[in-house]
């Protein structure tokens, strides 16, 4: 009865003492996504709040999706949470246009603007004005094994082919028990299974939109496209390949599951990695396979870091990402976290130091799929749109994951290939319509 | 034979005694076959945040090495305390507040209720049916503008809101289980309606406050949508640390299972210590 009696009292005297409003402090909040290079530069704040005694960094690490939505709930809103973002090359110029982003027109003399690659930093610009700088960049090409290909007497092209792949996989596939010819990604989402895709139906000659922005979902290079990558993944993929990702795949050659796999070149890291990869003494490289066109073969993205306008802190939000993405950044992680570790892809002088080079291998061909890459001009047809596997505008979220859906039903045969692109068609035809793209 | 039945009830017959057997037996295996299955995703997650990464998405398996690595990087990454006082404080403070203003509202409702007391309280549980997502901007708009965003105090509010509903009628429910007789005995002897409410319907109710006090705690320390959307750095609770260790890129399943063991530990220990309290609470007036 007493306790019962003085409980009530305690608890709020608890909450209360609890519950009171966190001091004001002379912070920055950096919100990101949980990849291996930004848990590196989470684990560097002492070394940057060391060289900046007047600034301190609260994290706030987030599932990727979860952070999109939040970022953008609150820069829409002006909440002004965050005073750096971590965004991706399809949002900069979209968030830029509406004025959510500050233009990093002011960015200090030895930032070295210039050393940054040039198709990346094109992609966060708007009318050539940065309005963030990039993190790391990424682009795709093809993994193999080398020891299957060798047991197999089978040499890897220096530009392979889609229609050579098919045949290499073909051989490959169940040459040891559990292996795969080959991995891709089926997992449904607009950054999932449409990344991959719609950089093979780029380079099987298709476009999303023609010049009208009249949707080709339907359209024969389409349909070849995903006809093969249908048959491709039941005749010779992993089993339950609809539902692996990025990480399911990465995972699956990692432990050797997996003959080829075309993917992001962020994996190269990892799967150099003998602590993280059982196939890392095996491990081949190739540029991504071409069909029709080399032209939006692989694709391009980065991660980079936003100022949002909503911020108050714009100075000391500058100071940081400045940091984050410079020289000497790079430098900082080569020498504390091994070269292999650095955030790739963003700076002509990461791939001019030895250091780097000698330890990644794999580095010559991140940089020239890189610099190949072109998001203006990434389909065999004229397009009205930027991007290589995205459409940067604000529709394609839901575009890419609907249409994702529909292909990955294809691919456990729920529905025939036909069938899946002209439901695409439709549902894409409508969603232009509603957003004023096309006349009803 | 028939000393076996001796002991308990005079046998009716073998067979009789056999077939309730056979009954008991059956219930025990499909209740702990219930049990086993909802168990088994925590089961699954404690394990797998003993394993590698690569062990953690291998083929399933009861067999491996355990290790702690994966803990070891949760630590070395993540401030735990700090999410989990703020998952302590907005818990606690949110139920405690939801009771504060549950408790007499329950009581008009229970004891002096009048024709749209029924209507009120159906009013009050529809509005648990909408979708949270669908008042996100407006609260947003609010939290923004009275300065709420990433705070506990902001938290707190939310979490009352939400639960107020469910606290009042379980509340209600236990209330009118309560006879009036012994609040009427009370009255004629001269207590005031606070004396009513202290003295004697919060000690008779207590079980079914508690586990009504438990349940809320639990729906706060768990809910996800609100603190993602509302807290940031400064009052973001266990919700948002495990959803920190999820990643695009590279294996997380090991250091997620860890993360999350760690974040749901305190509430499966209070659930433990207070099991017997919550399931008196719960069929608390179901057996007259």
């Amino acid at each position: 009865m007493r306790l019962a009696r003085h409980l009530p009292v305690t608890t709020l005297a608890a909450a209360i003492f609890m519950a009171g409003h966190a001091q004001a402090q002379t912070s920055i909040t950096v919100a990101t996504v949980n990849n291996n290079d930004m848990v590196i530069m989470q684990s560097l704040t002492e070394a940057f709040e060391e060289a900046h005694p007047d600034i301190t960094l609260d994290w706030v690490v987030l599932e990727e999706n979860v952070l999109r939505q939040r970022m953008t709930t609150d820069i829409a809103t002006g909440g002004g949470q965050f005073d750096v973002m971590t965004i991706g090359t399809y949002e900069v110029p979209i968030w830029a246009e509406r004025g959510w982003l500050s233009p990093l027109d002011n960015l200090p003399d030895d930032y070295n603007e210039d050393d940054l690659l040039a198709s990346v930093r094109d992609g966060l610009s708007l009318d050539g004005t940065l309005h963030a700088l990039p993190f790391y960049a990424e682009s795709s090409m093809m993994y193999y094994r080398t020891d299957l290909f060798e047991e197999a007497g089978i040499e890897m092209s220096e530009q392979p082919t889609w229609e050579e792949v098919r045949e290499w996989a073909g051989q490959l596939h169940g040459a040891q028990q559990g292996v795969a010819g080959i991995c891709l990604r089926g997992k449904p989402g607009w950054g999932e299974n449409m990344a991959f895709l719609t950089t093979l139906v780029n380079t099987y000659g298709g476009r999303w939109f023609d010049e009208e922005w009249n949707p080709e979902l339907n359209s024969e290079p389409w349909v070849n496209a995903i006809q093969f990558y249908v048959d491709l993944l039941n005749d010779y993929g992993p089993p339950g390949a609809s539902s692996n990702g990025f990480n399911e795949n990465l995972a699956l050659f990692a432990r050797g599951n997996c003959a080829m796999w075309v993917d992001a070149t962020s994996a190269a890291g990892k799967l150099f990695d003998e602590n993280e990869s059982d196939v890392a003494d095996s491990l081949g490289f190739a540029p991504a396979p071409i069909a029709e066109t080399p032209k939006g073969s692989h694709w391009l993205w980065s991660w980079a870091l936003a100022i949002p306008a909503s911020s108050e802190k714009q100075e000391a939000a500058l100071e940081f990402i400045t940091w984050a993405t410079s020289e000497a950044y790079i430098e900082l992680v080569g020498e504390t976290q091994g070269w292999t570790n650095v955030p790739p892809g963003t700076r002509e002088s990461t791939y001019a130091n030895e250091q780097y080079t000698d330890a990644a291998p794999f580095a010559d061909f991140v940089l020239s799929a890189i610099q190949e890459t072109d998001p203006n001009d990434s389909t065999l047809e004229p397009n009205p749109y930027v991007g290589v596997q995205t459409v940067n505008i604000p529709e394609f979220q839901s575009i890419g994951t609907q249409v994702g859906q529909t292909i990955a039903a294809a691919l456990t045969g729920d529905s025939t290939v036909e069938q899946a692109l002209d439901n695409a068609q439709r549902a894409t035809e409508r969603t232009m319509q509603r957003a004023g793209y096309i006349e009803r | 034979m028939t000393t076996l039945g001796s002991k308990t009830a005079p046998p009716r017959s073998v067979a009789g005694w056999r077939s309730a057997q056979a009954k008991r037996a059956i219930i025990t295996v499909l209740g702990w076959s219930v049990a086993l299955v909802i168990f088994f995703p925590i089961f699954w997650m404690v394990l797998t945040g003993f394993k590698t990464e690569t062990a953690a998405i291998a083929d399933p398996t009861l067999i491996f090495s355990p290790t702690l690595e994966s803990y070891q990087a949760v630590q070395a990454r993540s401030g735990y305390a700090r999410f989990a006082l703020n998952s302590v404080a907005v818990a606690f403070g949110s139920t405690f507040f939801a009771l504060l203003i549950a408790i007499p509202c329950a009581y008009a409702m229970a004891f002096l209720p009048t024709k749209r007391t029924k209507g009120t309280l159906l009013w009050m549980l529809s509005t648990k049916m909408l979708p949270s997502v669908g008042v996100l901007v407006p609260i947003y708009l609010i939290f923004r503008d009275v300065g709420l965003l990433d705070t506990r105090t902001g938290l707190i509010i939310i979490y009352t809101l939400m639960n107020l509903p469910i606290v009042v009628w379980m509340l209600y429910t236990f209330f009118k289980d309560m006879p009036k007789d012994i609040l009427e005995a009370g009255r004629m002897d001269g207590a005031t309606t606070l004396q009513e409410v202290c003295f004697l319907l919060l000690p008779l109710t207590l079980p079914g406050i508690a586990s009504t006090g438990l349940l809320s705690i639990i729906l706060s320390w768990n809910e996800a949508f609100w603190s993602l959307n509302l807290t940031s750095s400064k009052a973001a609770p266990l919700t948002a640390y495990i959803a920190s260790f999820s990643s695009p890129e590279g294996l997380f399943w090991a250091k997620l299972s860890a993360a999350s063991t760690m974040a749901i530990a305190p509430i499966l220990i209070l659930g433990w210590m207070t099991q017997k309290q919550m399931v008196r609470g719960l069929t608390f007036g179901a057996v007259k």
